[in-house]
């Protein structure tokens, strides 16, 4: 009965930090149409910076918040001095499409190999900011602690607060409109290229939220080759995948949703399935529902 | 504030879609430019609006270059286009569509009165607000196109063919309202059209271009009493 709940609960715990990643990669996708590689490295980068600011300020929390204001410089920064770039040589055939797409994937290795270069030896480590004691209850430990209690808390206020942008404000239709139709938005005067750093930009601060979170929930330690990071990558783009790429709620459904089905085949069946199992949840619900669980029910038109 | 093309030259690949053309067109005139299809009058106003790149000649408006110009600076300089194909975001509502006509406009109280006075000329765009732009039907969504650039605030309206895939009926009350429009706002409007005849029935001038240049221009309706232009472009 305990081992059940627990399952559940690690399941919504690393569940949420997949979503973080998802809603990441479908900010991205959502201003741009292009999938961002890349959003492993920059989390990580993020992650790398948060974990010098503890090393000075000794705070987790400015930590957090400089990480999240410093991974939404570094989306900025690759979407003005690279992207742009791409996008303005390619404008039109098949290469235009996927060019972007593989320059995430070289930007990752670059992202990935400098911080090798510059604080490969470092010796990095993040500590919980909060307990991550479990709660007990009558004598049994719940895998449900303050710190996991304060990871699914960021997901659901992140989560909330940037659907409520993107619905809610002239910033989030500007946003939809360029990514739907960028012709169009410019015609109605909206800065399209603004509008897409400025995607980048949310998209990166979600993803240094998602490594800040992640990094003391695991065994807290950072290295620029972890694995840590390309699971996040790779599971995140799974959740965005199966949340349908386009929306937000969507990417949190796919993201708790892998989460625990990870979870019980952890617990449950053998911990060597896991990358098997996640895909094949990928590969189901394209079967079943191509277009995502929460995707478009209609193929685009016009 | 007049529009002035001259010798503008547009390429499209290694065609030279747009010759030498020039033209003049006065505050509160409709112009209709009419031609066959593959005659250049999409180029002609794609790159009046920023979304084309003009090989050479002249374009003005106002005081303001229209070419080598982006489409977004354009816009605040009171140029709107509407391009060809219903030109709305389907995946947005029509309240949406509409308001992203006005997010670069300071003034939000004008805006909102902008939005009512479309909203009376389209009636049928407020009884369907809150719906996605996709349930419309042709005729709406060419009213939400229009509409959408008229929440710009614009004084140049470039429309490409409004009347493409919709029935008579339809077309006739959309040309109407362009016509109405015109006058009631004091536009100035460039209708791309090849519905010929309809187009140069609400028109003040006419332009007639043929293989990129201009074959004919004139007052619209000495353009419909002109035995060649109807032989060749009117059907009769």
């Amino acid at each position: 009965m305990f081992q059940l709940l627990n399952t559940i609960l690690i399941g919504i715990t690393s569940g949420a930090i997949y979503s973080l990643m998802a809603i990441a990669l479908v900010l991205v996708w959502r201003s741009t149409r292009v999938v961002n590689f890349a959003q492993a490295g920059q989390a990580l980068l993020s992650t790398y910076i948060g974990f010098e600011v503890i090393q000075r300020f000794d705070s987790y929390w400015i930590a957090l918040i400089v990480a999240i204001v410093a991974g939404a410089a570094v989306g900025a920064l690759i979407d003005v001095l690279f992207m742009r770039f791409l996008f303005s040589r390619n404008t039109q055939g098949p290469i235009a499409g996927v060019a972007p797409i593989i320059a995430t994937l070289g930007l990752l290795g670059l992202i990935r190999g400098g911080i090798g270069i510059f604080l490969g030896n470092t010796e990095a480590s993040i500590r919980p900011p909060v307990s991550n004691v479990g709660f007990t209850i009558s004598g049994h430990t719940l895998a449900f602690s303050p710190l996991k209690f304060l990871i699914v808390g960021a997901v659901i206020f992140l989560m909330l607060a940037l659907s409520l942008i993107f619905q809610r404000t002239n910033i989030g239709l500007a946003l939809r409109a360029s990514a739907y139709a960028p012709e169009i938005a410019r015609l109605a005067g909206v800065r399209v290229d603004g509008i897409r750093t400025l995607g980048w930009a949310l998209a990166g601060a979600a993803g240094a939220a998602a490594g800040m979170l992640q990094t003391p929930n695991g065994d807290g330690g950072l290295s620029p080759d972890s694995l840590d990071f390309s699971l996040l990558l790779v599971f995140g783009f799974i959740a965005a995948v199966i949340g349908g790429l386009e929306s937000l709620i969507g990417a949190v459904v796919g993201g708790l949703l892998l989460g625990l089905v990870l979870a019980f085949v952890l617990t449950y069946v053998s911990g060597s399935l896991v990358f098997i199992i996640a895909f094949m949840v990928l590969i189901l619900v394209l079967l079943l529902r191509p277009s995502g669980l929460i995707g478009a029910k209609r193929g685009r038109r016009a | 504030m007049t529009l002035i093309v001259s010798d503008l030259c547009v390429d499209h690949g290694a065609i030279r879609a747009i010759n030498r053309v020039s033209f003049r067109v006065e505050q509160g005139q409709l112009a209709a430019v009419i031609g066959a299809n593959g005659a250049g009058k999409t180029t002609l106003l794609r790159s009046l609006s920023g979304l084309g790149h003009a090989a050479s000649g002249h374009a003005t408006w106002h005081d303001h270059n229209l070419l080598h110009a982006k489409p977004e600076k354009l816009v605040r300089y009171g140029v709107s286009h509407v391009c060809e194909g219903k030109s709305v975001i389907p995946e947005l509502t029509v309240e949406e569509n509409l308001n992203l006509g006005a997010l670069w406009r300071k003034d939000a109280k004008e805006a909102k009165a902008t939005r009512e006075n479309i909203l009376e000329t389209f009636p049928r765009l407020g009884e369907r607000l809150s719906q996605l732009a996709d349930t419309l039907s042709g005729g709406e969504r060419q009213m939400l196109a229009i509409g959408r650039a008229l929440m710009s605030k614009p004084q140049l309206l470039l429309l490409d063919e409004p009347s493409l895939g919709l029935a008579p009926l339809v077309i006739a009350q959309i040309f109407q309202n362009i016509r109405e429009l015109t006058d009631e706002m004091g536009l100035t409007v460039v209708l791309v059209e090849q519905n010929a005849m309809s187009a140069l029935e609400i028109a003040d001038i006419g332009i007639v271009l043929n293989l990129g240049r201009v074959a004919a221009t004139n007052s619209a309706q000495q353009l419909i009493a002109d035995p060649q232009v109807r032989a060749a472009y009117l059907g009769y």
